[in-house]
């Protein structure tokens, strides 16, 4: 029999794979059993550089021509140069500042639409009813679809722009709040109301903070689907923004510009991760802890 | 005066195929000032339909629900609940918890904290004003909660399995605290339980309910509280010889009811 003379490899009695595979004995601090324990920050600074080394590697040793992958000194010459001299006659902090704009803006106005509506959706049957099938029927829809009827309907200006970012953030925005409307608990809602509190109140006061973590969830989460959407919107007729400015580069075979911008969109999007979750920590501190 | 159950039955209409559910037939109760009654019996026999009644969270499909003479048409502060666990409010501190009904009553923050505070100090929290509720302990949660419901001055208080959470330890300290704070304030006070020794040791007066439907079957009158309050160690009552044989009778009501129920 082979399985006698070979040590079965699913379960090796050594090394790092029996820590995944195997349970063992927590540190003091720690909770038996409880998965997804532990500081990441080191293995999350280790993984950025390794990606940037082997990135190096390839275009050092000449594995991957510069048309393809330029090395990352070429994208810091770039992200330098465009700093400098601006890309298309535009310096690169006006790329990112209506760019920003139009994100942040479009975000603005789902938030002020949706978490109304999405509240609105899970306290009322009537909304939910006249909103769910729109919202549902749109949602799934990639914005490169529907851009051209919106440029039809809307134009090319600003507002196309806007609007097709605003939608990409709504639908998730909006479903959050409304989900977040079932986090409270009936008990929290009947101690309420046995203080004699109205319907308005239990809204005020128990619903709306009990919803809080849900909808900063969904913020977050639409403020990614804004960014994504960022390069459709500033398809066509733009003149200025990152997504433009990817857009144009690839056109023209400027890899190394196309990388600094998806950086650039990548570092603003992540800052603003940071933040939200900083908020988040600040706001609703005991979420998941009730 | 007091609370008054005439003639009280709830039938949930019928659902998925199944036929109509009879919770509750014909409850007649009556909670006088210094009443601590306690509802005791298996599971399913209508204890907690019975506090959403006299709490107005539900209306009977027949019969009435009296307090100090007027009809229960709905939930109102003249009767407080207090729940067995989720019912605190973790975006705010053990003061904000308890001052939380003053709060939608539209009481003033200075008068409502100053009587949130006296509340505080009566169930032993006083270092805790500022805490986060989530950051208690179950057993500290459960007196947040009884603060909660006494700022409001309430006729009678509701107490859906309060101490059902807490550990065997933790639970006879939490209904020590219950006796001596029912006894100081003299509310009338509606317990629900699972645990017989626990609602002979609270009550005043028992009722052990059955199931399918939902039933009053036996009433008792009890001593216990009262030599517990007049100064006899909770633990030297619960091991009388009076209070056994009282628990092992009952123990045998809920048992048969079980049986005929299976």
């Amino acid at each position: 029999m082979t399985e006698q003379s070979h040590p079965d490899p699913r379960t090796p009695k050594t090394g790092n794979a029996s820590l995944l595979s195997k349970a063992r004995a927590t540190k003091p601090g720690e909770t038996y059993g409880v998965p997804g324990q532990g500081d990441t920050l080191w293995l999350s600074v280790l993984s950025i550089f390794g990606i940037i080394f082997v990135w190096w590697l390839f275009t050092f040793m000449g594995w991957v021509k510069p048309l393809f992958l330029p090395s990352p000194q070429a994208v810091l010459a770039k992200f330098i140069q465009v700093w400098n001299e601006g890309f298309t006659n535009t310096p690169l902090h006006e790329h990112v500042a209506i760019s920003a704009a139009r994100v942040f803006g479009a975000f603005i106005l789902a938030c002020l639409v949706g978490i109304p509506l999405g509240i609105a959706m899970g306290m009322s049957p009537v909304v939910r009813g006249i909103f769910d099938p729109p919202i549902e029927f749109y949602r799934p829809i990639p914005p490169l679809a529907y851009l051209p009827l919106i440029i039809i309907w809307f134009g090319i200006g600003e507002t196309s722009k806007v609007l097709l970012i605003f939608l990409s953030v709504l639908a998730p925005v909006a479903l959050g709040a409304r989900s977040g409307v079932k986090s409270a608990a009936i008990e929290q809602i009947h101690a309420a109301y046995s203080f004699g509190a109205s319907r308005w109140q239990v809204m005020r006061h128990v619903i709306l903070p009990s919803a809080l973590p849900e909808i900063l969830t969904a913020m977050r989460i639409g403020i990614g689907f804004g960014w994504t959407t960022l390069v459709a919107a500033e398809m066509v007729a733009a003149t200025k923004g990152l997504g433009y400015m990817v857009l144009t580069a690839s056109q023209f075979l400027q890899t190394s510009t196309v990388i600094m911008g998806i950086i650039v969109i990548a570092v603003i999007a992540y800052a603003f991760d940071m933040l939200m979750r900083w908020i988040e920590r600040k706001v609703v501190p005991w979420k998941g802890r009730m | 005066m007091g609370l008054n159950i005439k003639e009280a039955s709830v039938i949930y209409p019928s659902a998925d195929a199944r036929p109509p559910v009879e919770a509750l037939r014909e409850i007649n109760l009556e909670i006088l000032q210094d009443d601590f009654v306690v509802a005791l019996g298996a599971s399913g026999c209508g204890k907690s339909t019975l506090l959403s009644l006299i709490a107005g969270f539900l209306a009977p499909t027949s019969g009435e629900i009296c307090l100090d003479g007027a009809i229960v048409r709905g939930p109102g502060a003249d009767r407080a609940v207090v729940f067995q666990k989720h019912a605190l409010m973790p975006w705010l501190n053990v003061l904000d918890n308890v001052a939380f009904g003053l709060k939608l009553q539209g009481v003033a923050e200075a008068k409502r904290y100053e009587v949130a505070r006296n509340f505080i100090n009566l169930l032993g929290l006083a270092d805790f004003e500022n805490s986060r509720v989530y950051n208690l302990s179950g057993g500290m949660q459960q007196r947040v909660g009884i603060a909660r419901a006494l700022t409001c001055d309430p006729k009678i208080l509701l107490m859906d399995e309060p101490l059902g959470a807490l550990d065997a330890l933790t639970r006879e300290k939490a209904q020590e605290l219950i006796l001596n704070i029912w006894h100081r304030t003299s509310k009338s006070v509606l317990f629900i339980t699972h645990s017989v020794e626990e609602a002979l040791f609270m009550g005043t007066k028992l009722i052990v309910m059955s199931p399918r439907p939902g039933r009053i079957r036996h009433r008792f009158d009890l001593p216990f509280s009262r030599q517990f309050l007049t100064g006899t160690p909770a633990r030297e009552v619960k091991a009388s010889r009076e209070f056994i044989a009282l628990r092992e009778e009952v123990l045998k009501i809920i048992f048969a009811d079980e049986e005929a129920a299976a």
